[in-house]
């Protein structure tokens, strides 16, 4: 039995049925778990849609086995807000529209929760260094960017974006 | 958001009465909508979301038309056989073709509704005014609705040209930004997509590709047994896995990839030689005119610039890989896509399984964001061929990031000549210009054979046509855009399609615009220069359009060009064009940051004249996609190839810009003139931003780049070109 935190709720998989241990996080994610935030883009740690908390740090899933979060606290875009009570960030990047596709919005979301954790005010700059493990083909980076702004404002403030 | 479609433009009279867009051949008013007595109504187009944000543009219009509370109306997605078939969602053409459709549809609705309620109480049909749906007489009597007439089956019926839909100023939904109806499930994390599909019982699948573009596969070996019980499913060359979970399919495909011998061979040119593999295949392609005006005996005069320009293959490269469900019941099959055209596949997919069309149903969910035709119709076949191995199971495949950027259509290689004089005075006197490139269409669903990626390998395989281009009618392929939007006296364009096609090559965003334009645009600025007269003036002198003129001069206006001073190592140029010269007109001005090691765009200032804009927001927003997709295409994207394959398959082998990298980008939009007709957003602006990048680059450091992309290599191969 594999136990850990799941957007808050704790999870307890059987390795032996369920999903071996040494699956990828992302797909048992995806799988037993049912989730659909995070995404499969490359397998290689190069586009960040997969990207989830780990502990509060973002980490892609793609690669990470199973087991290495056993007994840890695992975040999806799910686990950020729901449309009754969304986080700030997904209430800003609807009020920019900063999405087209949105494919890379729930890696992107995550990402950018921890930055906004670590760095309650960030510059243009800090937003993109954040945001640089992550893809967007459709151009939608000049909004999300300003979504992020928004949120982190939203957020110093107290109230909602 | 992109590609080409030109079914509607292909349309032939046929003798009945005129219906806008692709109401004229769908012309039951219950394909388009439904209206429920609960107080809901559902809109079915034919289109399909591809990220462009149609679905929320399409719900503005039918709201608008039937006064009804936007709240009120539902978008379903296309499927086969009861949507209407609008062929192929792509060449900027949804609001037109589709939001035309549906406008006259629902016009036509409400006039029949409230014909019947003018009939039932005897208030005049032009009295009764429609709010939210309910119908009321001038004293504010509600005398109906749409909803106490929903069991009426008002709507089995053919659209009558007598529909009368409303005037630009008399809408309240359409032409306000709204925000997207979409966007909510993906910020939320929620099921959306096709790869969230969930059935019960779903099998997954992985293909195992072979090594080279032309291989055949001569033996399987036989092994241990694969993970977790996973299967092979093999028909000729398709070879693949088939597993009850994914790690279970992934272990298995590289359990049984190196079992697989095949009989691989080059078939690919070099890529290091590709201007000479292009002239050596253009000697063998198919050569015409794509327009001629005036005498063309050769570009005369002094002042007179001949120029070549290049450009690599290019991938289409979507962050989300392409994916599938497929399921066989009773000898018939039913698939979800993401395909853009849900017909043209269907009718493929039955070609590639010898059956009648009717046996084969297709369903579109969203994929992630579509800039032309990608893999989805190949990978929904794929999974058909896997899915009969597991009888009413439905089988989930998704492609690798290896296989998207590795199989996937690419949009081809293209190089063209450009010979243009002016006179004393710098007005234009001769241009003439020749395009060589494969076809910019393998789509689905337009040849005897089907055009998909496993038709070729099966068993009992079916030949691989070279692509075409559509006809410049509908914005033709690869000479879209060749032809200048400025005024010239003497003019002869000419294209030659490729018959050799190594690559498969299809549609992406822009088709050939994304070369034609820059080549235009350089050759416009070399020639000002030889007039001694600023690239603006030398462009508003040649110019006839008054909305030409207008997004040029708001561009420059937005990025103070006129009063612009020189910084060293900082260069500014502009771009414009008027997508396909039919569809919506886009001036870009570039701000590039350059040395010798680096060239960055630092900004990008958009002006856009879309026509009318259902919602602006969403046009905004296509025309800043489309200036990103344009600065990556400029500085970064070249697909790498060896003899055999594509090799390029993984983001480090094919860059696209990334958040640090990406310019600021201000967009604003040029107001049309009164009841303009929508014009498209997704593709007008990425020629010009290349245009505009390459010209920047020239103001800051000296050297007109050559081919695409501008990398600090090839700036120094034009540099050394241009060295006397």
């Amino acid at each position: 039995m594999l136990e850990f935190t799941l957007n808050g709720a704790a999870v307890a998989l059987d390795v032996q049925r369920e999903a071996p241990d040494d699956a990828p996080l992302l797909q048992v994610l995806r799988g037993p778990l049912g989730l659909s935030g995070p995404r499969f883009g490359c397998g290689a740690e190069q586009c960040g849609c997969c990207m989830v908390l780990v502990d509060g740090r973002p980490v892609p899933s793609c690669t990470m086995a199973l087991q290495a979060v056993g007994g840890r606290s695992v975040v999806t875009a799910e686990g950020l807000g729901s449309p009754a009570a969304p986080h700030p960030l997904q209430t800003a990047f609807l009020a920019e529209q900063a999405g087209q596709c949105g494919w890379c919005l729930s890696g992107i979301l995550v990402s950018a929760a921890a930055l906004l954790d670590a760095d309650p005010d960030p510059d243009d700059d800090a937003i993109r260094r954040a945001l640089d493990p992550h893809l967007c083909r459709c151009g939608s980076h000049n909004r999300i960017v300003r979504a992020v702004k928004r949120a982190a404002r939203a957020m110093r403030e107290g109230a909602p974006a | 958001m992109s590609g080409q479609g030109f079914g509607a433009a292909l349309l032939t009279d046929d003798g009945r009465p005129r219906l806008p867009g692709s109401l004229h051949l769908n012309r039951r008013l219950s394909q388009w909508l439904a209206i429920h007595p609960e107080g809901r109504v559902t809109v079915t187009p034919g289109k399909v979301e591809l990220g462009q944000g149609i679905l929320t543009a399409l719900a503005q219009i039918a709201a608008d038309e039937l006064d009804v509370a936007l709240g009120r109306i539902e978008l379903r997605p296309a499927a086969t056989p009861d949507s209407p078939d609008e062929a192929v969602t792509s060449g900027s053409l949804s609001v037109q073709v589709s939001g035309g459709a549906l406008r006259h549809a629902c016009a036509d609705a409400r006039r029949i509704f409230v014909g019947v309620c003018a009939q039932r109480s005897g208030v005049p049909p032009e009295a009764i005014r429609v709010e939210d749906g309910r119908f009321l007489a001038p004293d504010g009597r509600e005398v109906g609705s749409y909803w106490a007439l929903a069991g009426a089956e008002l709507l089995e019926a053919e659209a009558s040209p007598d529909a009368k839909p409303k005037r630009a100023a008399e809408r309240a939904v359409a032409g306000r930004s709204v925000p997207r109806l979409d966007l909510p499930d993906k910020v939320f994390g929620a099921a959306r997509y096709v790869h969230d599909l969930r059935l019960p019982g779903t099998l997954h699948a992985r293909v195992v590709r072979p090594p080279a573009r032309r291989a055949r596969l001569v033996a399987l070996r036989d092994g241990a047994p694969l993970p977790g019980g996973a299967r092979v499913v093999r028909d000729g060359d398709f070879l693949a896995v088939l597993a009850e979970t994914e790690w279970h399919a992934d272990a298995a495909a590289a359990r049984l990839a190196p079992r697989a011998e095949w009989a691989a061979e080059d078939s690919l040119p070099e890529q290091a030689a590709l201007e000479a593999w292009l002239e050596d295949a253009a000697s063998r392609g198919e050569r015409g005119t794509v327009e001629e005006r005036g005498e063309t005996p050769g570009v005369r005069g002094a002042r007179r610039v001949a120029r070549r320009f290049l450009r690599p293959f290019l991938a289409h490269a979507s962050i989300g890989t392409c994916c599938a469900v497929a399921r066989w019941r009773g000898g018939a099959v039913e698939v979800w896509t993401h395909s853009q055209g849900p017909y043209n596949l269907r009718a493929d997919i039955a070609k590639a399984l010898r059956c009648a069309p009717e046996r084969v149903v297709v369903r579109h969910a969203e994929g992630a964001g579509c800039y032309g035709h990608n893999g989805a119709d190949d990978v929904a076949l794929e999974a058909v061929l896997i899915a009969r191995a597991a009888e009413g199971r439905p089988v989930r495949l998704v492609w690798s990031r290896a296989e998207e950027l590795g199989w996937a259509p690419l949009s081809p290689a293209m190089l063209v000549d450009v010979e243009a004089s002016v006179d004393e005075r710098g007005d234009l006197l001769g241009w003439r210009s020749h395009v060589v490139s494969n076809g910019h269409s393998s789509r689905p669903g337009r040849a005897p054979e089907p055009a998909l990626l496993a038709a070729s390998m099966l068993a009992e395989p079916f030949a691989v046509r070279p692509a075409i281009n559509p006809p410049m009618a509908a914005g033709g392929g690869a000479p879209r855009n060749a032809v200048p939007i400025y005024r010239v006296p003497s003019l002869r364009v000419e294209t030659t399609r490729l018959l050799d096609m190594p690559i498969r090559t299809s549609a992406l965003r822009g088709l050939g615009a994304t070369l034609n334009v820059w080549s235009i645009e350089s050759v416009m600025d070399e020639l000002a220069a030889l007039a001694g007269s600023d690239p603006l003036e030398h462009r508003l002198r040649h110019l006839d359009d008054p909305r030409a003129v207008a997004v040029l001069r708001h561009a420059a206006a937005m990025a103070g060009w006129t009063d612009r001073r020189r910084r060293e190592g900082i260069g500014l140029g502009l771009g414009l064009a008027r997508y396909k010269n039919t569809g919506a007109y886009a001036a870009v001005v570039a701000e590039v940051d350059a040395t010798a090691e680096r060239v960055r765009c630092r900004r990008l200032w958009v002006a856009g004249d879309v026509g009318e804009a259902v919602n602006p927001d969403g046009a905004a927003n296509q025309l800043e996609g489309g200036a990103v997709h344009g600065a990556s295409v400029a500085l970064l994207e070249e697909a790498r190839f060896d003899r055999r394959a594509v090799t390029g398959a993984a983001w480090e082998g094919y860059s696209i810009l990334r958040f640090s990298e990406v310019p600021e980008v201000a967009v604003e939009l040029v107001a049309p003139p009164p009841d303009a007709a929508p014009l498209g957003a997704g593709e007008a602006s990425m020629g010009p931003t290349i245009a505009a990048i390459a010209a920047a680059i020239h103001e800051a450091l000296g050297v007109r780049p050559r081919r695409l992309p501008f990398t600090p290599e090839n700036l120094a191969a034009a540099m050394a070109d241009d060295a006397p």
